[in-house]
């Protein structure tokens, strides 16, 4: 990326002619880059000339610890990474664990595992869209989205006692029953959830402020999304009709009817869209579910001590922010030897750099927010 | 419904079920989850495979062999997952035979693996996808510390931040890379994490004593 940000305004600087070349440090105390993200500018007044992404200020070394955990001791702390949305991280996770031991958690298991998922996939775009619309000007929605995503941390609270870094499974299936009357709760903040989805679109989709800001703002079409390797909503966006769910179901959701969203520009508009669309639709994963959870026990055929047997896998997921994969190496001892885990935010990220240039310096903030990242997945 | 999901996650293995029934005295389990009867007739036949990989020729192996030859070092699958054990020399060729002929469009991950033992001291992983076959594919790359193996930004612009991560966390540099710095840790860090000699409360004290003004608190 533009390395040479610096060197270049500089240089201009020096010829006396170039002053209205500047760079510009955004972040990383900034709130609309949704953490600690800095982005240096290269600015031409109001345009920006290109930018580059500085991140690392919350790494942990979460690939590190992994190395000196457990398998289950490590589970806690991918909730940390996405903590918007720590149920998908510990999905993928337990997930990745089994298919290394060649173990498959019970079905009625994966059912609720599909529902607390989609549930989750819901509260992370509830908090994306009030942001988002809060960057851009609108502050209304991000009261209403709180709101509703409050429902769904009491849910959260109710089945495993946390409402932000969950841990709710285990590596073999689930530690914690269904509580009494949680269908009875997915199903109330499902009925009364498409009523509030339309609050939204009333405010948003038809607002020519809204439309303004985001039109044509941020465009990747497909054949960029696919070489950078950003994924999830934003691939679909660009027009790509695919979603790791219908593509390479796991957990329960070849159960399930639902429909994948696309766009046809790739601009923030258009992502704006297939996220609405994408909680619709996780709320008629969830209905379905409710139906029918079949009996039976939570926890597979899993030891106390897990120790797989040397190899490796990788496993990755439709997380709400784009592919989430776990790649683990076992030397076929009780901890791994190597965990990668591939964060959907840290690849989108580097596609802003492509989605920005030639905007102007309001944009970076609906493109950062229209990316949807989450800092502590970026850095690890 | 066990059985469905798992074809179509590397679809590559048409035949699952033979590989699912010769890796592990486990794999049982995956058939019938929860179901300890399914369980007790695989218990009698201990194959002992050590590692659950197993050597693979397919299609795809054949056609990978047959356009480079001895740069393909070995063809195995584990756990019904296919990879390659490639030769770095011809990494750049073989990337874009894959993302051209193979139609393997997205790299999805690019990481690396530390074995501090063997003579090439790391494993470059490359995790490919494919979305008109909807299948993935793992090279493997063997290098050593000191070999500069080819960027693959070229053929996959998401590799730039990949390769960085790896440079910034095991070492390993990259040949014709545009851009390659550290990108998680501080520019001015010595040493690189993800190594296996690199212990776990290691730090680079100097550093943070210098631009924290603290010291360490491990």
């Amino acid at each position: 990326m533009a390395d040479t940000v610096q060197e270049d305004a500089t240089q201009r600087q020096d010829t006396l002619l170039g002053a209205d070349e500047l760079v510009l440090n955004m972040g990383p105390q900034h709130p609309s880059t949704h953490g600690v993200l800095r982005v240096k500018l290269k600015l031409d007044g109001e345009r920006v000339r290109g930018t580059e992404c500085v991140i690392g200020y919350l790494h942990r070394g979460v690939e590190k610890i992994a190395e000196n955990r457990t398998y289950q001791q490590f589970a806690p702390y991918v909730d940390r990474m996405d903590y918007v949305a720590a149920v998908s991280n510990g999905l993928g996770y337990c997930e990745a664990v089994e298919k290394l031991l060649t173990v498959e958690a019970p079905i009625r298991a994966k059912v609720i595992r599909t529902i607390l998922t989609e549930l989750q996939r819901i509260a992370s775009h509830l908090l994306w869209l009030g942001t988002h619309a809060l960057d851009i000007g609108a502050l209304t929605p991000l009261f209403y989205c709180m709101r509703e995503r409050e429902e769904i941390l009491k849910i959260f609270e109710k089945y495993c006692g946390a409402r932000l870094t969950t841990h709710a499974f285990r590596i073999g299936g689930l530690q914690y029953e269904s509580y009494d009357g949680f269908e009875k709760d997915v199903e109330r903040f499902c009925k009364d959830f498409e009523r509030r989805i339309q609050e939204y679109v009333d405010l948003l989709t038809g607002n020519s402020i809204w439309i303004g800001r985001t039109r044509n703002v941020g465009v990747l079409n497909a054949a960029d999304c696919i070489a950078l390797g950003a994924s999830g909503p934003i691939l679909r966006a660009s027009g790509v009709k695919w979603d790791l769910r219908k593509a390479q179901p796991y957990a329960a959701y070849d159960r399930y009817q639902f429909e994948i969203p696309t766009g046809t520009k790739g601009d923030t508009y258009d992502r704006y869209m297939v996220r609405m669309e994408e909680m619709r639709q996780s709320r008629l994963i969830c209905l379905q579910a409710i139906e029918n959870i079949p009996d039976g026990p939570i926890f597979g055929k899993v030891g106390k001590v897990i120790k797989p047997a040397p190899g490796e896998i990788y496993h990755s997921i439709e997380a709400p922010k784009g592919i989430l994969g776990y790649y683990i190496v076992s030397d076929g001892t009780t901890q791994p030897y190597r965990v990668r885990i591939r964060p959907p935010s840290f690849v989108n990220l580097q596609a802003l750099d492509k989605m920005i240039r030639g905007h102007l310096v309001a944009d970076v903030v609906a493109v950062i927010g229209t990316l949807d990242i989450v800092l502590g997945e970026v850095d690890r | 419904m066990a059985d469905e999901s798992k074809p179509s996650q590397e679809p590559e293995s048409n035949p699952p079920k033979p590989t699912d029934a010769s890796p592990a005295p486990m794999p049982k389990s995956t058939a019938a989850p929860a179901s300890p009867a399914a369980a007790k007739p695989a218990a009698p036949a201990p194959k002992v495979l050590p590692a659950a990989q197993i050597p693979l020729a397919n299609d795809l192996v054949r056609r990978y062999r047959e356009r480079f030859g001895a740069a393909i070092l070995d063809a195995l699958e584990d756990r019904t997952q296919p990879y390659l054990v490639i030769d770095a020399s011809e990494l750049s060729a073989i990337a874009l035979y894959s993302r051209d002929e193979e139609k393997f469009d997205l790299l999805e991950d690019f990481t690396a693996v530390d074995w501090p033992r063997r003579e090439k001291r790391f494993d470059l992983v490359a995790i490919l996808y494919s979305f008109p076959n909807n299948t993935r594919l793992r090279l493997k790359i063997p290098v050593a510390v000191d070999e500069h193996p080819a960027s693959l930004g070229e053929t996959w612009p998401t590799a730039n931040w990949l390769e960085r991560e790896i440079f910034d966390m095991f070492g390993i540099e990259f040949a014709g890379h545009p851009d390659l710095k550290r990108i998680l840790l501080p520019d001015g860090w010595q040493g690189h994490p993800l190594r296996k000699d690199y212990d776990i409360l290691l730090q680079d004290t100097a550093w943070v004593r210098e631009n924290l003004g603290i010291d360490s608190g491990q």
